[in-house]
Order: structure tokens, then sequence, then C-alpha cells
């Protein structure tokens, strides 16, 4: 009998390896509950019918979870069961609430493009990404060789955008590609290159980026030329910020990079350094850049410009006409909030499913994210442990500044609500990291293979040698 | 590296609870706010498309939602939008509320605590809750011989009718001159509500403006009922003997106080009666100075002065001021200088003289009901204030009977019903015409009712204009109907 306190100092050693894909497929039942009962809510909150395409609709996505669950139990047998549940329940009521802004703007305008039907395609193409990874991936280590490829596929990405001819601003933003008819946001995909390559590098250099340096005041100071990487991703987020006008995207890849570091090398004083570069750069951009200065007025002072910051107030509205337990599907009015159904889904959500459903929402980003710290924790590998805990910071902050945007606490930036919002690249990418993480989960949960030797007859031992 | 990725697991711990935090501020404190912004078209189209109850005055909704086949699914209608929009108000989409469409919003609206178990079955039902009706204390007949009094003024007239029923402080007409048509901003087509909205708050005449209770004017001569309740009260009687005269010096100042058109109102000493029957300035202004300025203050305010009198309206408050000097306590004995009175405040006046003394409450809600007509509040008079004794109640009645009988007040007589009045003539400039009041109450022996007329301008010469002589008639009319006669 271990006390408390021992039993949480030994979590790692004392963790006993257990599959329960059980409780998976139990939990994924009830993601799928609330995704297709919600689909058929909205049928009956706006049209008083149950949706004619339930089936097809409820069908599709039992079957991409189903898929999703076998992969799973196939090729990652002791990864963690609470992830692909909550995302799954996150993908149907996003797939919910797009539907639901979709009608209310057809009966507005017949001509409006619809996204619901779209988004299932991409639910597929995401759930296809998700098996492939799963199955080319067998082991996460494999991709620490691929460091600096990743670091330059990451630069490629986020410069394609800015290449005339396949990028295209929209909002304001250069974020864009768009090749044989089919748009693209290569950033979301860079965050996953980014963060590989980060894990990556961070695990060879952090002897020296933790052992070098001086004590100042109460900090320890790294070298000056240990500054250089993260001055050099300093430069990049600005470069983001200053070329894209992606205020989220910058903050998401610079506040990655800074946590992994002081992950990788347990000195603070990274979040320090970090944390005053962030400083000198948001002021820098809000002095610089009128879309900044917009940004944050409007963070600020929404109400006293109604129309320039007439979304961030509509989401206000919203939010408050949704109330503690919501107006119910369909029966609110989110479709008046620009943008309802990609970056202003928080507060749609927020009026339909009052601020109870948008705590559990929040909630269950939670629970992503504590998974992922937890799959970390468990994890023995260095890479893997820095991947996972990249990974769980980079949801973590995404739903953060995004989340926080819309509902006006911090200043609001273009980004995706993960695995909610509309919009193909994001959901693919998250789809992703979904995998990633299991697949580091499946790893870290594994019974410890038994090194030891054989006590006897190792004469009749065949041994390999490549 | 689990010591950095829990200290990490923690941050992100508080990145979240900040988003909780934030959403439970949005939704729970700051809704009540938002919902309440009147650019906030979410809560107002659903307020739009609720079933609001009617506003009633005796038996027919003057205001009432009917359904429209537009996505707002009921579009409020008034019946007779010019006669009664001064006390309905109205109730648009886009503009909001006032008046009693206002004040009385969570019981129109259905959202009221007495109406939850009405939202509930409606619920249940998957009905939208229906809103429950107000029944106005407004007397259909006593409105409508107000409103045709100021018509049938010539030209471009502003003024104000008050009725009340002494007993109970219930307001049985009410009429603000020139009105509007509340239906132009309740429609549901923006662009004619925009410009009917724009036309209405920029119009120099203020039509949306209740003058009968938003509106504060000089009361001139009406005022002296005031100073006669005051002088009655602190020992005087009707016959004691006031100052007459053409003229009061005015001390501290070299000013002299004269009477209209330079009479001697009869007398260099003359009573108290005389003094209220011919409306001698000169009385009343030394008067004011013998009382003194707190006796009037405190008289004043027992009739209600510097007290919002009513909520279910949107008013404005009585004044008389206090800490004036001795030329100033003369003038604001006979209602100048900075006294300043609604046309409420001065039926308030009237009635309190009617009710033996006591002023009462003036209110416009009768009862609320529920949807389906169960009565959830019925109307109870309350006591606003004692403002003078019942004998000398009695004393300013019979007073106010000699000045219609034989006194300025001529005018405002009904054949066979005895009739106590006082009019009002009040400067506000030289350059604006002069207001015309009459303040009175029929019959004096069992009052019934109790009304205040105020001109404000109409197209009459500035020599024709005298409170007996426009307001009088009107003054009359009113109280015929109310009295049957």
């Amino acid at each position: 009998m271990s006390s408390p306190v021992g039993a949480r100092r030994h979590l790692v050693s004392s963790f006993v390896p257990r599959k329960r894909r059980g409780a998976e497929l139990f939990l994924l039942f009830l993601a799928l509950a609330v995704g297709v009962s919600s689909y058929a809510l909205v049928g009956l909150g706006t049209e008083d019918a149950v949706p004619t395409d339930i089936l097809e609709y409820g069908g599709g996505l039992v079957a991409l979870a189903l898929v999703s669950h076998v992969v799973v139990r196939v090729t990652a047998p002791y990864a963690d069961p609470v992830i692909l549940p909550a995302v799954v329940a996150l993908n149907g009521i996003g797939l919910a609430m797009i539907r639901r802004i979709d009608i209310a703007r057809h009966a507005a305008d017949h001509g409006a493009h619809l996204y619901a039907t779209q988004q299932l395609v991409w639910t597929a193409l995401s759930v296809a990404g998700f098996v492939a990874t799963m199955l080319v991936i067998r082991d996460h280590r494999r991709l620490q060789s691929f460091t600096y490829t990743m670091g330059l596929a990451a630069l490629v990405l986020l410069i394609l955008p800015l290449v005339p001819g396949i990028g295209v601003q929209i909002n304001g933003a250069r974020i864009w590609i768009r090749l044989a008819g089919l748009s693209f946001q290569p950033g979301e995909i860079a965050k996953i290159c980014l963060a590989l390559f980060f894990a990556g590098y961070l695990v060879v250099k952090r002897d020296a980026l933790a052992l070098a340096g001086r004590r100042f005041l109460v900090v320890d100071l790294p070298r000056g030329r240990d500054l250089g990487p993260i001055l050099a991703m300093w430069l990049v987020s600005l470069g983001v910020l200053v070329f894209q006008r992606d205020l989220g995207s910058s903050l998401l890849f610079f506040g990655l990079f800074v946590v992994l570091l002081y992950v990788a090398t347990e000195r603070a004083s990274w979040l320090v350094v970090g944390g005053l570069l962030f400083t000198a750069g948001a002021y820098a951009g809000y002095l610089s850049f009128g879309h900044v200065q917009t940004r944050v007025n409007g963070w600020l002072h929404p109400y006293d410009h109604y129309q320039q910051y007439y979304q961030i107030i509509q989401g206000q509205y919203g939010l408050a006409y949704g109330g503690i337990i919501g107006r119910g599907w369909g029966e609110g009015s989110p479709q008046i909030t620009p943008y309802a159904w990609s970056d202003f889904i928080g507060t749609s959500l927020g009026e339909e499913l009052g601020l109870t459903g948008l705590m559990a929402i929040i909630l269950i980003y939670g629970l992503i994210v504590e998974r992922g710290f937890r799959t970390a924790l468990v994890c023995r590998d260095p890479f893997g442990k820095l991947l996972s805990a990249g990974l769980a910071v980079a949801i973590a902050l995404q739903v953060f500044v995004v989340l926080g945007g819309v509902t006006d606490l911090i200043p609001l930036t273009g980004l995706t609500t993960p695995f909610l919002s509309y919009g193909g690249s994001s959901l693919i990418a998250n789809w992703i990291i979904l995998a990633l993480i299991l697949r580091i989960s499946d790893h870290a949960r594994q019974p410890v293979p038994d090194l030891r030797l054989p006590a006897a007859d190792d004469e009749t031992q065949v041994v390999k040698l490549r | 590296m689990n010591k950095p990725i829990r200290t990490l697991a923690i941050g992100c711990l508080v990145l979240f609870a900040l988003l909780l935090f934030n959403v439970n501020y949005v939704q729970v404190f700051k809704a009540g706010d938002l919902n309440a912004d009147a650019r906030n078209t979410r809560a107002r189209n659903a307020e739009c498309s609720r079933e609001r109850g009617p506003i009633l005055v005796g038996g027919n909704a003057v205001a009432r939602s009917l359904p429209s086949d537009d996505s707002l699914k009921f579009q409020r209608k008034y019946s007779q939008p010019l006669l009664y929009a001064p006390v309905t108000g109205f109730f648009s989409c886009i503009y909001g509320t006032s008046q009693v469409e206002n004040s009385q919003n969570s019981i129109l609206s259905g959202s009221d605590s007495r109406l939850f178990v009405n939202r509930i079955i409606g619920l249940v039902g998957n009905n939208q809750p229906q809103g429950g009706s107000v029944l106005l204390t407004i007397n259909p007949k006593a409105q409508q011989a107000a409103s045709h009094g100021l018509d049938a003024l010539p030209g471009a007239t502003r003024g104000a009718v008050v009725a009340l029923d002494p007993d109970t402080g219930a307001i049985l007409a009410m009429v603000s001159s020139p009105s509007y048509d509340p239906n132009r901003i309740a429609t549901h087509d923006v662009s004619a509500a925009t410009k009917s909205w724009k036309a209405l708050s920029t119009s120099p005449d203020k039509k949306m403006l209740n003058r009968a209770t938003a509106e504060i004017y000089p009361p001139g001569s009406t005022f002296k009922l005031v100073t006669a309740a005051a002088a009655l009260s602190n020992g005087y009687t009707p016959q004691t003997m006031v100052k007459g005269g053409t003229g009061l010096d005015l001390p501290q100042s070299t000013d002299v106080l004269h009477n209209e058109n330079g009479s001697d109102c009869g007398g260099n000493q003359i009573t108290l009666t005389q003094a209220l029957v011919v409306s001698c300035n000169v009385s009343f202004g030394d008067l004011g100075l013998k009382l003194g300025a707190t006796t009037l203050q405190d008289q004043a305010e027992r009739f209600g002065f510097n007290e919002d009198p009513i909520n279910e309206l949107t008013s404005a408050t009585s004044q008389f001021p206090s800490g004036i000097d001795e030329p100033s306590t003369a003038l604001s004995a006979i209602g100048q200088f900075d006294v300043a009175a609604s046309p409420l405040q001065m039926a308030m006046v009237a009635a309190g003289i009617a009710n033996a003394g006591d002023v009462m409450r003036p209110y416009v809600v009768q009862e609320m009901r529920s949807p389906d007509l169960t009565v959830l509040n019925k109307a109870e008079p309350q006591v606003l204030a004692h403002a003078v004794s019942s004998s000398v109640a009695d004393d300013l009645t019979q007073m106010m009977v000699d000045v219609v009988d034989a006194g300025t007040g001529l005018q405002a007589q009904i054949p066979g019903v005895s009739v106590a009045g006082k009019t009002g003539t009040a400067n506000s400039s030289a350059a604006k015409s002069p207001y015309a009041w009459m303040v009175g109450f029929a019959p004096a022996d069992d009052p019934q009712v109790a009304v205040a007329v105020l001109i404000e301008r109409t197209g009459v010469a500035r020599s024709d204009i005298t409170g007996g002589g426009l307001a009088g008639p009107i003054a009359a009319d009113v109280m015929k109907a109310v009295i049957n006669r």
C-alpha cells in the first residue's frame, strides 16, 4: 500500500497498462449520440421535422467513427480511450451547427453557399488522413529523423500563400492557397510540421540550451549563441504577422516554440525571454500595423464603433441571448453574426446551447488537452514527450486564442476552432494531430518490454543481426 | 521533463478557467445589459415575434398585436393612434418602447414572473408565450373631449390636458398636442419606420413629447391655489383682508409687481377670496412675502412638487426652488420665477383640494390581466401627501367656485353644475406668447373629476390669450364628459 502522495510521485512507474478499447467504444457511442441527435434537433428546431438525410448523415458519421475506432484497435491498442470520442463529439456538434447556419442562410438567400455537406466530406477526408497517419507511422520516434525536413516543410508551407499565383488573400489575411479550384490553409499543416521540428530539434539541443548560461538576477539566462533559435522563431512569427497578417498563427507558432523550449530545458528563463520577446513583438505590431490596432480597439471598446466591430458585438449579443440554458438548436439567430459557421462557431454554440453547452464544449477541449499532457507525462522517450506536450499546447493555445477572441476575452484573431469550425485544412490537420497523440499514447501506455536477459538456455536464442 | 509538463498543464488549466470565467461573465452577468441594448436585434426580434398583450381603454384595445405575414409573426397596431399615443407610447422592433408600452413591458411581453405558469404551459405546448393585457384608467369620452378641445383651437396648437379622479388619482384623460402616429414607428418596414422616426425626433413640435407629464411650464396664476392653501393653513381665512392695489414694491430691488391690465384688484385691502377671484398678483406676491419661501416650498411639496409623481409614464419633476431671496419669493408665489409644473402636477393640486386635502398618487394602469383574463393586479389608490386640512380644502373649494361663478373662470361653467376652478396666464419670456392655464374640478360639492388644461401655443393673438378664455371651455368639456352632462 502506498500513500496517495507516493502514488502520485510514482505515477509513471506505477502505471498499469490496459487497453481500454471497450471504454473507447462506449464513449464513442455517447459521442455519436450527441452528434446525431444534435443534427436531428437542428431539423426539429428549424423545420419542425427530423432532417430527411438523417440516415445518410448519421450513418456516415457512425461509419467514420467506427472506422477510426477499428484502426485504433488494430494499430494502437493501448492508445488513450478518451481522446477519440471527445474529438468525434466535437466534430459532430460542429457539423450540426454548420448545418443549422446553412438552413438559416438558405432561408434568407436561396443562392447562399452551403457548407455542411462539404464539411461532412472534409470529415471523411480527415478520417482518411487519420487512418493513413495511424497506418504509416507505426512508431513516432521514426519521425525524429525527419526533423530538419519538417522544419523546411513548415517554412515552405508558410511561404506558399505569399507566392504570387497560388496565394490568395481572404478577409485581409494572406494565409490561403488555391490550387485546382481548392482552397487550402497551409499554415494548419505547418503547425504539425513545426511541432515535429521543434520536438526533434530540442531533443538534440536540450542539454546545450539547458546547461550553459549565466545567472542574472533570479533567472538563468541562456548563452548568447543559444538564443539563436528562439530569435529565428521570433522572426518567423513576426514574418507571419507582417506578411500574412495572421495574428493568431503568429502567436500560436511562437508560443509553441517557447513552451517546448521550456519543457526541453526545464528552465523557466525561456518563458521569461519568450514572454519579453512576445511583448516586444506584440507592442511593435500594435504600433506599426493598423489591423493589429483595429483588433485591440475592437477588443477594448467594441461598442464605440458598432459598424466596425459588428461581428464581435453580434457575437456578444448571441452569447447574451443564449443565456444560461441557450435558445435550443435552431431557435436562436446565430446567422446574424458574420462567419457564424467558422470563426464564430463558438458564439453560435453559446447562443443555441447556452452557457451550459459552451462550457461543456470548453471542458471537452480541456479533456483532450489534459489527455495530451498525460500522454507526455507517461511517455518514455523525450521526443514523444516533447511532441505530445507540444501538440497538447498547440490545441490549448488555439482554443484559447479563438474562443477567447470571439467571446471578447482577448483581441480577436483569425483562427479556426479545432474540430468545430468549417474548414478542410483545419479539420484534416487536427485529425492528424489526433493520430499523432494516439500513436504516442499507444507507445507510452504499452507494457514495458521485458529487457531482462533470460536466465538460461541462451544458447538456443537466435539473434537477428539486421 | 515531467515537471515543466505539469507546470504547462496547470498553465493550460488557467487558460481554460479564464475562458469558462469569461463566458459566465458574458452569458450571465452581462447578458441583461446586452439583451437590453437597443441595437441588439436578437432580443428585439424575439420580442417582436411574440404575441404581445393588448392595451385596453374601456372595452376596446387601443394597442394590440395582430398576426403579420412576415418573419416577425406579429405586428403592433394602434387603433386610435393620435388620441392615445401620449399614454400608450410605441412598441417598435427598431426603436424600442415608450410610455405604457415601456413601463408595462414585462406584462405585455409575457416575461413577467406573474405569468410564469403561462410560460411553462406555452413551453410544454411548444407555443410562444402570449403577453398579458393592461387596462388603462382612461375614460374614452373624457379623452375624446380633451382631444377635440385642443384640436378646435385655431392654428398649430401645442398643449396638454390631464383629468384625474380626485378620490383615487386615476388618470381619466391625458392628451398632448400635437400627437403622433405610433403605427408609423411600429411598422416592420424598416425604411419607413426609420424615416418616420427621424422626422418625429427632429420635429420642432416635439410630437413624441407627452406635454402632460414630461414637460414643465411656469404655472402662473394657477399656482395661487398653492399660495392660498399655505395662507389658509397658516391662520388666514377666506375673509382675511390682504393687500390689494395696483403694485407691490419688491424688497431689495426697485422692481414693482403689477396686476394684469394694471387693475387695482378692487381696492387697497381686499379679502383673500376677492384676491383669488380676480387673480390679484399684488395680493399673492405680498402673501408670499409674509408667508416666506420655506412655507411656500413646504406647501408646494405637499401637493407633490419636487418629486416624480408617476413611474408608469415618462415624467418630469415639477419644481419649486429652495433657498430663494425675497423678490423671487414674491414672484414664486404667483407661479413665476423658477416655479415650473407639469399639467399633471397642476391637476394634482386641483384633485388634492377636491379630495378634502389628500393628494392621491396618479396612476394610469387600472388592471393587469393574464392572457386567460385572470386579474393579476388591480390598482390600489395611495395617498401621496396630505396637502391641506379638510376645512382648508373646503374654504379653497368655495373660493374656486367663486372664481368660476364670478371671476376669471367664467368660461369653465357647466349649466346646473357647480364648478371650482382657477385660471392662469403665465409669462415665459417676452418673445414667447404666454401659457394659458385652467385647473379645476366638478361638481364642487361631490368632486368626480379634476382637470388641468395647458395651452403652450396656439393661433390666437397674444392679447387674446387668457387662461379662462382658451383653456376654460376645454376644461368644462372634459369635466362634462366625466360627469355625463
